[in-house]
């Protein structure tokens, strides 16, 4: 048995109008499985209640499933808040139905990683356990 | 500001901080709750402890709901279970408290066992006290969804509330020793369920207090918030030198 002292805690969560969860609890699971405590916060979430969140659990991570189209306002918004909070050191990063072009301005404001339909499990375990480093 | 300071004014990423080094038992953690030590005195915590999926959670949400209405500072400490094999956890308590997240007078920390049993993480109890050092006046600590005999609470909290729900057992598991023994108040939830009044019967023969409640409704939870209140007043106020707990006591003398 291998228990990390410090395992990393990853905030995992949809937010806005999008009511498929089915993904995001597969991947809250997986991290759970690969040792790291996910805090679930379920669906409908505003970008609000997510930096509040995130802050009040001091997680490493905050990792945002978006299906609905509105990943361009929704991830930028929980950046800027983060930011108004001086919580920018939390890394946020997600997944969902992201055309091409919004992948590298989403990049630019600050999303670490997207990763959409088709990317391997064990490629998003890795990414957010390289966050520890 | 140091870290110590920033508690005492309250600051949330402060008090965030400052739990995540007593879950990680950073000996800068164990440093500065010294510090903080004095003035942890007044906070009031209730334990809320019941079997898995009887509804600790919504019970939990329903009190913060009528403790802002009091206008009070309230701090929750949710704890879920560690995985023994992988040491991950699923922290999913603050799913229930959603409405309370925005709400800058209170403050929701999920807390995994990291491997410590009798229903607590280790760090629990000294996360109370961070609590309390940072202004919160109610302290409610949920534990695991317990067994029997998961009661390390009754060292932290002064109020230990035990929800259970209809369909659990019958007139013995009442009488049997352990989380219902101990408890101060027993919460029956779901008391719209069938085999509620057969439910309440049999744990009325046995316990003290026995309040119903349909938490998803706030059915009941007047009369649990009355309770509580009566028995802070009856151990905690009434009983000279016993105004703080155990862990208290231990922790930061007298």
């Amino acid at each position: 048995m291998t228990v990390a002292a410090t395992p990393l805690r990853v905030l995992i969560g949809k937010v806005g109008l999008d009511g498929h969860d089915r993904g995001v609890k597969l991947i809250a699971r997986a991290l759970r499985d690969a040792g790291m405590e996910v805090i679930y916060t379920g669906l409908h979430q505003t970008p609000e209640q997510v930096a509040s969140t995130a802050i009040q659990e001091d997680v490493d991570a905050i990792g945002l499933s978006i299906l609905s189209g509105a990943h361009n306002t929704l991830f930028r918004r929980v950046l800027e808040l983060l930011k108004e909070q001086q919580a920018e050191d939390i890394v946020v990063f997600g997944g969902g139905i992201i055309p091409d072009e919004d992948v590298p301005t989403l990049k630019a404001a600050g999303v670490r990683a997207l990763f959409r339909p088709g990317v391997p499990m064990n490629e998003i375990v890795d990414f957010v356990k390289g966050l520890r480093s | 500001m140091a870290l110590a300071d920033r508690v005492k004014v309250g600051n949330v990423r402060a008090v965030s901080r400052m739990i995540t080094l007593l879950e990680n038992q950073d000996p800068a953690g164990a440093a500065i709750l010294r510090l903080l030590g004095s003035g942890s005195h007044r906070a009031a915590v209730i334990g809320i402890t019941g079997y898995p999926g009887a509804g600790k959670s919504t019970v939990v949400a329903q009190l913060v709901a009528a403790y802002r209405r009091l206008g009070m500072k309230v701090g929750v400490l949710a704890v879920d279970v560690s995985s023994p094999v992988t040491g991950g956890a699923l922290l999913g308590d603050r799913i229930r408290m959603q409405e309370h997240t925005l709400d800058p007078n209170v403050y929701i920390r999920s807390m995994a066992t990291r491997g410590h049993h009798g229903g607590l993480a280790h760090a629990t109890s000294d996360a109370a006290l961070v609590l309390a050092a940072a202004g919160y006046d109610v302290i409610l600590i949920e534990t695991i969804g317990v067994g029997q005999d998961e009661v390390d609470i009754l060292d932290v909290a002064q109020t230990v509330v035990a929800v259970v729900a209809p369909g659990l057992g019958d007139e013995i598991q009442a009488m049997k020793a352990g989380l219902l023994e101990v408890a101060h108040i027993v919460v029956l939830n779901k008391g719209d369920y069938p085999g509620a009044e057969m439910a309440l019967r049999d744990l009325g023969e046995w316990c003290p207090l026995v309040l119903r409640t349909v938490a998803t409704k706030g059915e009941g939870v007047p009369e649990l918030v009355a309770a509580i209140a009566e028995h802070q007043q009856v151990t905690v106020f009434l009983a000279q030198g016993q105004s703080r707990s155990r862990h208290m006591e231990k922790r930061i003398g007298s």
